[in-house]
């Protein structure tokens, strides 16, 4: 199988850290992905890291996600002095089962897991083989924390492994680590001016370059290697010779009885010998190396060569302290680095990468978003990953629409002739449309000009009216004159009945003059209470055209003060 | 899951995959040392074999000049001379000297002193993984002690009686690596190293495997442990029995027959080389 996807956990862990740089360089494999709750240590390039630690219903997600194929669990504790060991066990025990819960399934993309384990598993006993190989179950139970970790840990991938039969698991058992850029116990206890050794024993070591460590995982990862391995240099060395290879003096400072006591005096005054490494020190241990070389992997140092490099780097180190700073994760100057469309070498980079490994790109995205989504104490990557959903999902529609183009292009080739003819068949139509549309305009404008003939005549008539009107008006006028002479009675009556309209109305608005006539037939003969519970129903303009008319005519105190209420209210009547 | 994917990996590719010798070192993977071993050979050894025990050998061309063989001595004596002086005789008489790796018990790699010193001079705890990878991947001479400690506990009175052979792992081992097994007879070391007397409270005392009483032990101290009287030391070399067939070592019945075919040999040679001798002293 192919690694194409590749989630690497502990990525703040000095190996997670290592490997995704190395995994970096494969071209094949298109996406890496590093978790830890804690942030990276070392600069990476196109791995993308993601704060969980190993909450596993988080983890799936990612893994759902951006689909992994291949695990690389790296984050196992093997060294007690490195942290306390109710850490380290959460992180070995519980961490591992949650890890492995969220590859587990059969609907898991993971088809691959490896798992970073030590040769801690195999401890240090009187009655052990000289050579350890990966067949061999530890002669005695676990007797340091560490080591029972180690034992449980892998207990639980054997387990995963019957389970799910569909993923590779591999198990590297690395033996002690040394190298310029790791720190780990044994690095302290060789730094140490003189080398500290158990009274009467010179125990067997070997050990492996922090260098060949990676490429084991990287091999790994490559690499399809079923089964438990154990890494470890060619060479077993005894310690008096590691102490020579370092040109330190090898003092027997811890009595052969009673060594747990004297370690203990040691640790106040600063060289902390952890109890595994107490062990080692007494009975030592060598592992076969030679199934995961007919495995496909070399070596590129011996046990004699890391000692020697490790004395040349502790011989240099002084000297060069504090020459180069430690890097330092910076979340913006990360995420401006990969996404921001200013950076000219990224976009370069980015040029190169092919339409899948853009999608890819955005699916890991999207991955993220979702984890992020979900914090939600965290209001700030909240609104971060709202953001960047939304952003998302406009490029995973973009994405779409680029498959939805060629489709619809191929369907648009079809459909040219078809629309041709639709065409055709549209413009002989739009034709006639357009035909009766003239015709329509044609009679529109006929009607519109009988209409003008029509209100002018109206207009005409209007003025013939009035002109009447007038005359009438002239003749009662004079007729009045006429009778001025006779009984007034008459003139009373003789105005009345008259069309002429008062000066005023004819300006005045419709509400005035609505004012003067009752705003519903038969208003008057309503009842108060029908009336009130009318007023909800009208407008402020009329309200108050209502207030006119009671006030001048019906004169109902309660209708008045309830629609002046309702008024008062700013007219929205409840 | 492991094992059964592991066990794939045919042994003899795993074989070709032993690491190589690196010239600058002077202890092998083992932890034994040259540099050790030589100063002691050149000064005890050759003391103790040339003047002291005056070694007669028989059949050293018994010992294959290649591949892996393991060697089948009777054992006895406080802190025995018989392995150191095997060892010697191979490298004196042998046409091609090699060295020898000696099973001890894993007791050694417990004590103080013992564990630092013992290896250096090519001692192996008894691991049946030890001798396996001696034997077959690393094709080396291996000289183990049947009897075990139950022949350094005997005392002076049952001279030259074999113990039990325990449950023949020892053949176990070489039908597994396929290698030939050696029988070796020692003549001398009983009376030179006699042991009249077990102490147990001391032997708890110490946390030491035994506590003997010698001719020099525990009266002249620990040095008094290597205080060997001067017996005439005779080692007789007897014809391999070889084991070609593969998988013969899982026939628990044969493995046992084979032991007491072996132990009744040794045996037998023992009788016949001491009905031989004429004087404890001078052969």
């Amino acid at each position: 199988m192919d690694s194409k996807r590749v989630l690497v956990t502990g990525i703040s862990t000095y190996w997670g850290g290592r490997l995704a740089q190395a995994i970096e360089a494969f071209p094949e494999v298109e996406a890496i992905i590093g978790v830890a709750a804690d942030e990276p240590q070392v600069e990476l390039e196109r791995t993308e890291y993601v704060k969980v630690g190993a909450q596993h219903a988080l983890l799936r997600r990612v893994v759902e996600a951006a689909e992994i194929d291949t695990v690389v669990d790296t984050r196992l504790v093997v060294d007690s002095g490195t942290t306390s060991s109710a850490k380290a066990h959460e992180n070995n025990i519980i961490g591992t089962m949650n890890i492995l819960a969220a590859c587990a399934g059969a609907d898991s993309p993971v088809r691959k897991v490896v798992f970073k384990s030590s040769t801690h598993y195999y401890g240090c006993e009187q009655d052990d083989p000289a050579f350890f190989d990966e067949t061999m179950e530890r002669p005695h139970p676990p007797r340091t924390p560490i080591e029972r970790d180690i034992v449980e840990a892998e207990a639980s991938l054997s387990d995963f492994a019957e389970r799910n039969p569909g993923v590779s698991v591999t198990i590297l058992r690395f033996a002690n680590v040394l190298g310029p850029d790791v720190r780990t116990s044994h690095i302290k206890l060789l730094s140490l001016p003189v080398l500290p050794m158990i009274l009467g024993f010179d125990p067997r070591y070997q050990f492996v370059h922090e260098d060949d460590v990676v490429h084991a995982l990287e091999h790994a990862v490559k690499q399809d290697v079923p089964g438990v391995f154990n890494v470890a240099a060619d060479g077993v060395l005894a310690l008096s010779e590691v102490a020579g290879l370092l040109r330190k003096p090898y003092v027997p400072l811890l009595p052969p009885w009673g060594t747990s006591l004297a370690t203990a005096v040691l640790r106040r005054i600063g060289v902390d010998i952890p109890p595994e490494m107490l062990a080692q020190l007494r009975f030592g241990r060598g592992v076969d190396n030679r199934r995961y070389k007919s495995a496909g992997f070399r070596y590129q140092h011996t046990s004699r060569e890391t000692v020697l490099g490790l004395g040349e780097h502790l011989r240099l180190e002084p000297i060069v302290r504090g020459a180069q700073e430690p890097y330092r994760y910076e979340r913006e100057v990360e995420e401006f680095l990969r996404w921001s469309p200013h950076v000219r070498h990224a976009r370069e980079r980015g040029s190169g990468l092919t339409r899948d490994q853009l999608v890819e790109l955005q699916r890991l995205l999207a991955g993220y978003a979702e984890t992020a989504g979900i914090e939600a104490d965290a209001s700030e990557e909240d609104r971060l990953a709202a953001a960047e959903e939304r952003a998302l999902a406009a490029e995973r529609a973009a994405t779409h629409a680029i498959d939805r183009v060629a489709e619809a292009e191929q369907r648009a080739r079809e459909a040219v002739e078809l629309a041709a003819q639709v065409e055709e068949a549209a413009e002989e139509r739009a034709r006639r449309a357009t035909d009766r549309a003239k015709k329509a305009e044609r009679r529109a404008a006929e009607a519109a000009l009988k209409a003008t003939e029509r209100a002018k005549k109206a207009e005409r008539r209007a003025r013939q009216a009035t002109d009447e009107a007038v005359d009438r008006l002239s003749r009662a006028e004079r007729r009045a004159e006429a009778a001025a002479e006779r009984p007034e009675q008459q003139h009373e009556a003789q105005p009345e009945p008259e069309p002429s309209p008062p000066p005023e109305p004819r300006p005045e608005p419709q509400p005035a003059a609505r004012t003067a006539a009752a705003p519903l037939d038969h208003y008057d003969d309503l009842p108060e209470e029908d009336v009130i519970a009318l007023l909800s129903s009208l407008e402020p303009a009329d309200l108050r055209i209502l207030h006119d008319y009671e006030r001048r005519h019906a004169n109902r105190e309660g209708v008045i003060g309830a629609i002046e209420s309702v008024l008062a209210r700013g007219g929205t009547p409840v | 899951m492991s094992a059964d994917q592991n066990a794939l990996v045919p042994a003899e590719d795993l074989k070709q995959h032993l690491a190589g010798v690196e010239p600058d070192r002077q202890l092998t993977d083992w932890g034994r040392s040259e540099r050790v071993e030589g100063l002691l050979d050149r000064t005890a050894a050759e003391f103790f074999y040339r003047y002291w025990f005056r070694t007669e050998v028989e059949g050293i061309e018994n010992v294959p000049a290649a591949g892996g063989a393991l060697l089948v001595a009777n054992h006895a004596g406080a802190l025995p001379p018989d392995a150191a002086m095997i060892a010697k005789a191979i490298r004196e008489e042998h046409p091609h000297p090699r060295p020898l790796n000696i099973t001890v018990e894993h007791f050694f790699k417990g004590y103080p002193g013992f564990s630092m010193l013992i290896p250096k001079l090519g001692c192996v705890p008894a691991h049946p993984a030890n001798v396996q990878r001696l034997l077959y991947d690393e094709e080396q001479l291996v000289l183990v002690f049947p009897e075990g400690r139950k022949a350094t506990e005997k005392l002076y009175k049952d001279r030259y009686r074999l113990r039990r052979f325990g449950r023949g792992g020892f053949v176990e081992a070489a039908m597994r690596a396929r290698a030939p097994i050696v029988p070796v007879c020692v003549v001398g070391a009983e009376e030179a190293a006699p042991v009249f007397a077990q102490v147990g409270v001391m032997k708890r005392l110490t946390g030491l495997l035994y506590f003997p009483i010698t001719p020099t032990f525990p009266h002249l101290g620990l040095l008094g442990m290597l205080g060997y009287l001067p017996a005439k030391f005779k080692i007789r070399f007897l014809d391999p029995v070889s084991f070609d067939e593969e998988g013969l070592n899982r026939d628990k019945a044969l493995v046992q027959t084979v032991a007491h075919d072996i132990r009744a040999r040794i045996q037998e040679e023992l009788w016949d080389m001491l009905a031989k001798r004429r004087s404890v002293w001078f052969g």
